[in-house]
């Protein structure tokens, strides 16, 4: 390092904070920026109609009735799909998993399926739940194949929110002459609730953006009235922005700001919502 | 007894991610394979021609493989000087109170989906490049690549960060007391001792851009041919396999060749995420005492 005049360190200081702070207020613009737009130019089309009519003259008009209730219906799949599964993998890895080889591998398939592409699990699902077991294109395998992706982040969120709960609470139950499982059950759980509801949320608020595989496994851009069965195929949001985006001659525009205002509202309430849970747990331990 | 099932339920549940992970290495295997006994496997990844249905087909991913070289190549030059830039003000310059502002901001553009990314890239920045580049049209691999910047900002930063954060202070001190200012510290001491941590932040970054599908769909213009610049309209493997697995006869060759190029898109993720976590268990190590 080369030794300079102390006026001149100061100066490179002040410049080179000066393009931190730029790279800083960037991202922030950008991101406003997005949320902002497409509140403004939504909010036009938005209407009482608009939310709870189906779509007429292939969606240039009508309503997203059926998208909004598809993607509901998937985030709800999603969550009794992977939130049990999580939760249960998250007490084996942090109560009992023993420091082996067969942990380590558990954890190296966890990272690995945070990793894989959203169009693989597509091709995935296509493969076993639509083909393979025969459920069709349907709201079945599609909440199938979005479970299997949100598995990463509920066991992730479940096995730290557990491995944060204090020793002592496990000391104490075990003290009182309380089982392994009673301990895990009624101390350790309870503790653990706030940051496992935090990665439920968000797993949904995931489901609930996600395009790619469902354009695979039986998102149909149009179909009358609501999916009656888990075997039927149904509308979603995010598909829905796809398709008038880029598929639909002669769309009017606000329309499809309107469609991109409703799926951001429905996956941003949800992040909101989970940092508000995340906010409040946070609050009561200090 | 009771608690026996709930442990061995327990223990079953933990192995499905297992499962999972292998089930998709499996299908994909199955599936994707066969076609190399059509198209041998240098025919496939280095063929320039990519024609499904033609008589005889020619199944060559080369502009997909390229594509998404470009897109990825786009993405990683912006949302690199970025991310890591807004990692190092947030970890080493800003106060608490702009960092706790910031933080969450991350995370709404980190929760904004990708279809949502691909509407804004058609319908802003798509016409903007296309002026400013003086283009045919504004789908290109370079909007694309833009637009997956924004996509892989989020874990650049907050992964940087974490590495910055995670410095001992004990070091920044010892700069401090040597007549560092607080810019030489960042400069000579925080970003050399996380550039393990920072290098895990870009590949986990890069991974995300290479596996991203819907905004490529959208915006990168979807044209055959094998791009030789960013500013033209290019397929990247995401786009290629979900515009044409609706249209592929299941079980056919197209259907299988889109699955090979699954199988590559998947390979080339792991990998990438593989050493990304290696290096970070290291760097976690480093400063653990």
């Amino acid at each position: 390092m080369r030794i300079k005049s102390g006026l001149s360190r100061q100066l490179s200081q002040r410049t080179a904070f000066g393009v931190l702070l730029v790279a800083t207020v960037a991202v922030v613009l950008v991101t406003l920026f997005i949320i902002i737009r497409i509140a403004i130019s939504g909010a036009g089309a938005l209407s009482w109609t608009f939310l709870t009519q189906s779509p007429t003259d292939a969606g240039r008009a009508g309503g997203i009735f059926p998208a909004i209730v598809g993607t509901f219906y998937l985030m709800l799949g999603t969550l009794i799909l992977a939130l049990p599964i999580g939760v249960l993998a998250g007490i084996y890895l942090s109560e009992y998993a023993p420091k082996n080889w067969l942990t380590r591998v558990i954890n190296l398939a966890i990272i690995n399926l945070a990793g894989v592409p959203s169009i693989v699990f597509g091709l995935f699902g296509l493969g076993v739940f639509v083909l393979m077991l025969k459920f069709g294109m349907s709201l079945l395998a599609a909440s199938l194949t979005l479970a299997c992706q949100a598995l990463a982040m509920t066991i992730t969120t479940s096995r730290e929110a557990l491995l944060a709960v204090p020793r002592e609470y496990r000391e104490g139950s075990l003290a009182i002459g309380a089982t392994k499982w009673q301990t895990i059950r009624h101390v350790i759980l309870p503790q653990a609730r706030p940051g496992i509801i935090t990665g439920a949320v968000l797993a949904m608020s995931r489901a609930a953006g996600e395009s790619a595989p469902i354009l695979i496994v039986g998102a149909a851009f149009l179909i009358p009235g609501l999916p009656q069965s888990p075997f039927d195929r149904f509308m979603a949001l995010p598909y829905h922005l796809y398709t008038v985006a880029t598929q639909v001659p002669g769309m009017p525009g606000d329309t499809k700001w309107a469609v991109a205002l409703v799926l951001l509202a429905v996956v941003l309430s949800f992040n909101v919502l989970a940092t508000i849970v995340r906010l409040r747990a946070r609050r009561r331990r200090v | 007894m009771g608690e026996r099932i709930i442990e061995g339920g327990i223990f079953l549940a933990s192995l499905l991610a297992i499962v999972v992970l292998l089930g998709i290495v499996a299908l994909l295997l199955r599936q994707g394979l066969p076609i190399f006994s059509y198209a041998p496997p240098w025919a496939f990844l280095f063929g320039t021609r990519w024609y499904p249905v033609s008589e005889p087909p020619t199944f060559g991913i080369a502009p997909f493989f390229v594509a998404t070289l470009w897109v990825t190549a786009v993405a990683t030059a912006v949302a690199v000087p970025v991310g890591v830039g807004c990692a190092a003000y947030l970890s080493e310059v800003a106060r608490p109170a702009i960092r706790e502002t910031v933080k969450p901001i991350i995370e709404l553009l980190a929760g904004l989906p990708s279809v949502v990314m691909g509407f804004i890239g058609l319908l802003i920045l798509s016409p903007l490049i296309q002026s400013m580049f003086n283009l045919n049209t504004g789908l290109s691999g370079l909007s694309a690549g833009i637009m997956l910047s924004l996509m892989s900002l989020p874990v650049i930063v907050t992964v940087s960060e974490d590495a910055m954060r995670a410095i001992p202070d004990d070091f920044r001190q010892a700069a401090y007391a040597l007549g560092a200012t607080k810019w030489e510290v960042v400069r000579y001491v925080a970003i050399p001792a996380a550039l393990s941590g920072i290098a895990a932040a870009i590949m986990l970054g890069i991974g995300r851009a290479i596996g991203e599908t819907m905004t490529v769909l959208m915006i990168a213009g979807g044209a055959l041919a094998v791009p030789v610049t960013p500013t033209v309209p290019m397929m990247p493997m995401t786009a290629a396999i979900a515009s044409g697995i609706g249209n592929a006869v299941r079980g056919g060759l197209q259907y299988q060749a889109l699955f090979a190029i699954g199988l590559l898109l998947f390979l080339m993720t792991l990998a990438v995420n593989l050493v990304a976590d290696t290096v970070l268990e290291r760097q976690k190590r480093k400063f653990q005492r």
